[in-house]
């Protein structure tokens, strides 16, 4: 066993989890992240020998994806990783690409890229027996707008740019996590009023995504009633995010190194009123969903994921949570202000549709109660101050509404060597194609729908 | 679910815009070609009460067959410009172009030159243009009202 599995290895015994890998050094060179209970990342280095590595995919199925990346992006080689399909290029020949899947009377449904509804741009190829789901191959990237490579050359400070637009749903989060990642380069921490700006724009995220996802639920088995109502209280959500910051989605408001949001009293009082009636709504329509038989019949025992699938895979977020793993980034934020943070889990942590769905409605109340204390006080704007060793390679890690993500930057002199995103979505897509199999294909919407993730950050 | 019917409609009361003046009929299909999610999440919202699309004679259909308007989204990228095309290829005529957003109009791009072919008007007739980053669900609503009651 070669030194770098044999790391690896170990890291894992010790109760490590993989977040991440990438390419770097223009192929030279690569990096897996690992993360540490207590929220530290340490980076696991291996030199490319004739434009190979050795996989670990065998040890952290989690980093199929991201070995897959690597080998499109950089031509890097993979030992061990066989086969090695490709994943952001997109190879004609669909032998090459999708997993062969054969027998009597097996065929494969195309769904893609164009979708029927208002949805991003993804191709689903669904292997299917009849009804029966046998097996999904995911191709995504058709959004690839190169967001990473681009950014390399730029100044860490216009640099996040790249990390905000690579997904306006996880906006806050990109940019916190790259901002995170910057200050450790510079050296810099943030004072308290500093996480508290960050934290609430956080939260103000989550709140009208987790809302967006109920919603979005509710349309995977065509209940127009309840997509209406948590459609309009997202919407609500966001023209709240609008008077206090001036954008819908939170747009450019984090920078490297400071804050520039203020929020005097009355804007205060007025979001603490806006998001207790938001809570209020939310709760009411909520009782409705629990009371809808046509809706929560279709939920339980669907898109089922073990706990141990969830670990296995690298689930992270709600769709974790909902499968039993307590795990949120939250829970270890030194830079933010989430002291005493504890994960939300359901009694009832079946990993279903079900739970997806309940995992968000139970996270909306901490969420809001969190806000509402944060929100106490008007707000000053903020900056950073010098605290701790600058390090040579900077590394964010933030929860989204989607689950845990990753920003690694490495500097060249004072501006972008590599810039790597890895968020939740990117980890979560992989869970998707394994909890669709072996449900019916009227259902795969619905199985889809209970993740929720975005194409445009995984895409980038 | 007769109190979340009930509550809708308070809604729709409190919050929606304007009845129209008269009859109207758009249906409309979207194709992302490149977009950061944000305008989807805006215009998934003109289905919703305070914006209510259908109200208007409006109504997103699942293909381009059956579309008088394509709204595209986000600077095409290479990988969604033969789709792209192809939308617009099955569309009946007449048909319009919409361009969505500051991306589709090619404000501000970011990204490499190699993985990018441009705005939607490098690509596609361009009828209307909805500037935003993203359009908010009112702006993209007023937008289409506007193509809509224009001279044919």
């Amino acid at each position: 066993m070669s030194d770098y599995r044999a790391r690896i290895a170990a890291a894992l015994q010790e109760g490590r989890r993989f977040a991440g890998l990438h390419a770097t050094a223009g192929g030279g060179l690569v990096r897996a992240a690992l993360v540490d209970p207590d929220g530290s990342v340490e980076l696991e280095s291996v030199v490319a020998i004739d434009g190979a590595v050795p996989s670990i995919v065998d040890l952290v199925p989690a980093a199929a994806w991201d070995e897959r990346e690597a080998a499109d992006l950089y031509g890097l080689g993979f030992d061990g990783h066989q086969p090695l399909r490709p994943l952001v290029d997109h190879d004609p020949d669909l032998a090459r690409w999708t997993v062969p899947v054969r027998g009597v009377e097996a065929y494969q449904v195309a769904v893609g890229p164009i979708h029927a509804g208002v949805i991003e741009s993804g191709h689903f190829r669904i292997h299917v027996v009849g009804e029966l789901i046998l097996h999904l191959d995911v191709r995504l990237f058709y959004k690839h707008r190169g967001l990473e490579r681009a950014a390399e050359g730029r100044t860490l400070e216009d640099g996040i740019a790249y990390a905000m637009r690579a997904c306006a749903a996880c906006a806050v989060t990109n940019s916190v996590a790259y901002a995170h990642a910057c200050e450790e380069i510079l050296g810099l921490r943030p004072d308290t009023e500093l996480a508290r700006a960050r934290t609430i724009l956080l939260e103000l995220e989550r709140t009208w995504s987790h809302l967006n996802d109920i919603g979005a639920i509710c349309a995977g088995v065509g209940l127009a009633a309840g997509t209406a109502r948590f459609g309009a209280l997202a919407d609500r959500a966001r023209r709240l995010n609008e008077l206090l910051t001036g954008h819908r989605f939170l747009f450019r408001t984090v920078a490297v190194g400071g804050s520039s949001l203020e929020l005097d009293a009355r804007l205060v009082a007025t979001a603490r009123e806006e998001l207790a009636a938001i809570g209020a709504e939310a709760r009411s329509a909520w009782r409705e969903l629990l009371f809808n038989a046509s809706l929560q019949d279709r939920l339980p025992g669907i898109g089922s994921v073990t706990r141990e699938a969830a670990r296995t895979l690298g689930a992270t977020g709600p769709a974790a949570r909902a499968s039993g793993l307590a795990e949120d980034a939250r829970t270890a934020s030194p830079r933010l202000a989430y002291a005493g943070f504890t994960a939300a889990t359901l009694s009832r942590h079946a990993g279903d549709v079900q739970a997806r769905l309940e995992q968000r409605a139970l996270e909306l109340l901490p969420t809001l109660a969190l806000l509402d204390e944060l929100l106490g006080r008007p707000l000053a704007a903020a900056a950073a101050r010098p605290g701790g060793e600058p390090r040579p390679i900077g590394i964010g890690r933030v929860e989204s509404p989607r689950g845990a993500t990753l920003c690694i930057v490495e500097p060249d002199g004072s501006r972008i060597g590599r810039l790597r995103l890895r968020t939740g979505s990117y980890a979560n897509w992989p869970v998707v194609a394994h909890a669709a199999a072996g449900e019916l294909l009227p259902d795969f919407p619905l199985v889809n729908k209970s993740f929720e993730l975005c194409y445009a950050c995984v895409d980038r | 679910m007769l109190t979340l019917l009930r509550n809708l409609r308070a809604l729709r009361r409190e919050t929606a815009l304007p009845a129209p003046e008269r009859g109207r009929s758009l249906t409309i299909r979207h194709v992302d070609a490149g977009s950061c999610n944000g305008c989807e999440h805006e215009l998934v919202l003109i289905s919703s009460p305070p914006y209510d699309l259908g109200r208007l004679g409006f109504g997103i259909v699942a293909s381009p067959r059956h579309a008088d308007v394509l709204l595209v989204s986000g600077a095409v990228t290479t990988r969604m410009l033969e789709p792209l095309r192809a939308a617009y290829a099955s569309m009946p005529e007449p048909r319009r172009v919409v361009a969505l957003g500051d991306c589709a109009l090619g404000c501000a791009l970011l990204g490499l030159q190699s993985e990018i072919v441009g705005p939607v008007e490098d690509v596609l007739p361009v009828d209307l243009r909805i500037p935003g980053c993203p359009p908010s669900p009112a702006a993209i609503l007023e937008a289409l009202i506007e193509l809509c009651d224009r001279p044919a």
